[in-house]
């Protein structure tokens, strides 16, 4: 079955490079399952910088890529990590950079330069506890609102958060194919749990993965304008020598990729890169739910916290309560939708994530008082007591 | 439109650089006298004379006044964020090998904010050219210290004069594993090209640093005049000395420049190691990325 952002795009994906694809049943954890994700989307450019717990991810593409025709390359710090993928992404090899938090705010610059230039990326950011250096090796989800505002000034952009190692295999592939799709940065919000977390994971034969190829235009180079967008909002992409003699900045610009220092063009710019990806959000959006129709109390979550607070879930429905699930597959864009539409029947939202309130600030947000939002907060370095979210649970319901 | 910029198109009047440069981007933005305008003609003049198919040479650059050179050049280029033009440069030529690469940007964003990425290029023999136009200090922000800046000169951040050693960048650069450093003064024109020539044809991190102190900012605030002024001052205090000890290249105010060619040889490159690495290790099971980059089938 094809996935629905796939469908909806209207583009023809192909099926991968069976070199890059490791199929059969494995036993892997999360963060190597994330490895052969992206070997099987594509990828072929990684450049990255050791970090616990994101390690093992470049670990598992430095071994693989020699046998796969891909290049590896240990950078000085993650400002160059991302700075390289990006430039790499130019020559229409597909690239990833991999991370945790520390890392993950030093790429905040050129995480910003591959938005302005709209360059197609994927960022893992295996997320432990902080804020600073924290507790390296264990759990955090505390960079999700880092992840949509991290870099400076307005843009769009696409974050995803697997919840098993298979999900982290299936949805680095997606996170490839939405970057090719909308010429963002896409964001792979791992934890550390799910990074760790070994299980079973079935990597299907290359001919039934679906990938999105990078979408080259056919036109000339005398009449191809590398940011002028048509309906879509996302403008074909070339890349370095073709021919084509492009120019493409950081600064503000014009449909020529030329800086453009005026005040009309940042309202051009910056607009269809905020809309391109608002607008498109319908196509986006990911989320599970479960038991929601009929529910007084809706449990939004993600990632590890998702599967935890499953148990929660089953010790109040066990106490009477009507609880339905929600969870975010796809976390920005965020589904407002419908949150809004929950929000008119169900008595509350109850948010446990392993911060002190990020994704919770949306619901309420969404919820807009229609409803009541109740964040379950963790510090961090270990995951909920399914207790404590199963009393949040009886608390709201009441 | 002004008469300068008709004059500018390529179909009113073919100036010998219009291959090479955006005409419908002029005027640039450097001020009159500046240096880094001279250099851009150079290099254009060694990318015609070496006869590379342009379409497969690629420009970075980072911020600042010589970081606007990618704006300038025609052909694929890249103005990236400040200091990273090193790495931005890296993953390009990975991405892409048969790319020819070559970095363009001023001394505050290579050598101040992007000093680890060049120190690490240099030392993996990165498969780039680095032309670094050495203007003393940061000019785009108004003239301020920069870690070029001579000891006892002037900036708008050290008005009584600078007392932090600055770099000597040859030797930086040399210490660090380039393969092929240089030295030349904006005045330098047939020298510079004739480098720029040669090292365009050549592999690994080559390094040509040109000094042009900022007409502007760095001139006025020492005193030392006109645009004109400064470059009778290089007419009459360079000396070249090719092959040079790089330990003896420091700049100190005002002092004597020596130019040149310091350092021309070959040690495998990034590229050139690793291939040679995994064909060692893994025989026939090893497979390279085509000089044609790592773009999938069915992406073309």
């Amino acid at each position: 079955m094809r996935a629905h952002y796939l469908e909806a795009s209207g583009v023809r994906p192909v099926p991968a490079d069976p070199r890059g694809v490791l199929a059969g049943t494995h036993y892997l954890d999360g963060d190597f399952a994330c490895g052969e994700g992206a070997m099987a989307a594509g990828c072929r450019f990684v450049a990255g910088y050791p970090i616990t717990p994101s390690t093992e991810i470049v670990e598992r593409i430095g071994r693989r890529f020699p046998f796969v025709g891909g290049i590896f390359i240990q950078m000085e710090d993650e400002l160059a990590s991302m700075a390289a993928v990006v430039g790499g992404s130019w020559t229409g090899t597909k690239c990833m950079t991999v991370t945790s938090g520390p890392g993950f705010s030093l790429m905040m610059e050129n995480i910003g330069l591959a938005a302005m230039m709209e360059t197609p990326v994927v960022v893992v950011d295996v997320q432990r506890a902080g804020p600073s250096t924290g507790l390296p090796t264990m759990v955090g989800q505390g960079d999700m609102m880092q992840a949509r505002w991290g870099s400076h000034g307005d843009y769009g952009v696409i974050a995803l958060s697997p919840r098993s190692p298979q999900e982290a295999f299936d949805l680095t592939i997606d996170a490839f194919n939405l970057a090719e799709l909308y010429r963002v940065p896409v964001l792979m919000m791992m934890d550390e749990c799910v990074g760790h977390m070994t299980e079973k994971v079935v990597i299907p034969p290359a001919d039934q993965i679906e990938i999105v190829p990078r979408r080259l235009t056919k036109q000339s180079p005398a009449e191809y304008l590398p940011y002028r967008a048509d309906e879509s909002l996302v403008p074909e992409m070339i890349r370095a020598g073709d021919g084509y003699r492009f120019h493409t900045t950081g600064l503000t610009h014009d449909e020529r990729g030329y800086p453009t220092m005026t005040v009309e063009a940042q309202q051009v710019l910056v607009r269809r890169l905020v809309d391109k990806i608002q607008k498109n959000a319908h196509k986006i959006i990911r989320v599970e739910e479960d038991q929601t129709a009929g529910a007084d109390v809706v449990v939004v979550s993600y990632g590890i916290t998702s599967r935890v607070a499953q148990l929660g879930v089953e010790m109040a429905r066990e106490r009477g309560a009507r609880v339905g699930t929600l969870r975010l597959v796809v976390c920005w864009p965020f589904p407002e939708a419908r949150i809004r539409e929950l929000a008119r029947v169900v008595k509350a939202f109850v948010v446990p994530e392993i911060n002190f309130g990020q994704m919770s600030l949306e619901v309420e947000r969404c919820a807009a008082g229609r409803a009541i939002t109740t964040g379950v907060p963790h510090a961090g370095g270990g995951v909920h007591d399914p207790e404590e979210i199963c009393r949040a649970i009886l608390e709201a319901a009441r | 439109m002004s008469p300068l910029i008709q004059l500018g198109t390529p179909e009113a009047r073919e100036h010998p650089i219009t291959p090479y440069i955006r005409m419908d981007r002029m005027p640039h933005i450097w001020c009159p006298t500046c240096g880094i305008g001279t250099v851009l003609k150079c290099y254009g003049t060694a990318l015609g004379r070496s006869k590379l198919d342009l379409d497969k040479v690629s420009v970075v650059s980072g911020i600042g006044c010589t970081g606007r050179v990618a704006g300038y050049v025609k052909m694929d280029s890249f103005h990236s964020t400040h200091g990273r033009a090193l790495p931005f440069a890296t993953g390009l030529k990975l991405g892409r090998p048969e790319l020819n690469v070559t970095v363009f940007s001023g001394d505050g964003d290579l050598i101040g904010i992007g000093g680890n990425h060049f120190i690490h290029a240099a030392r993996r023999n990165m498969d780039l050219l680095v032309i670094l136009v050495n203007n003393f200090i940061y000019g785009m922000t108004g003239g301020q210290n920069a870690p070029t800046t001579p000891l006892t000169a002037r900036s708008s951040t050290m008005p009584l004069g600078n007392f932090e050693r600055p770099f000597n960048l040859p030797h930086l650069a040399v210490t660090c594993g380039a393969t092929y450093v240089a030295r030349w003064t904006s005045m330098h024109t047939a020298q510079m090209t004739r480098t720029f020539t040669e090292a365009l044809k050549r592999k690994g991190f080559r390094f040509i640093e040109v000094i042009a102190p900022c007409s502007t900012l760095y001139a006025r605030l020492n005193k030392l005049g006109t645009g004109l002024d400064l470059m009778t001052y290089y007419r009459d205090n360079f000396e070249i000395r090719n092959k040079a000890d790089t330990r003896e290249l420091d700049l100190d105010f005002q002092s004597k420049i020596i130019c040149g060619k310091f350092v021309d040889e070959e040690r495998p490159t990034f590229l050139e190691a690793m291939e040679a690495h995994y064909r060692d290790a893994l025989g026939d099971q090893y497979v390279p990325m085509p000089p044609e980059g790592g773009m999938l089938h069915g992406q073309d």
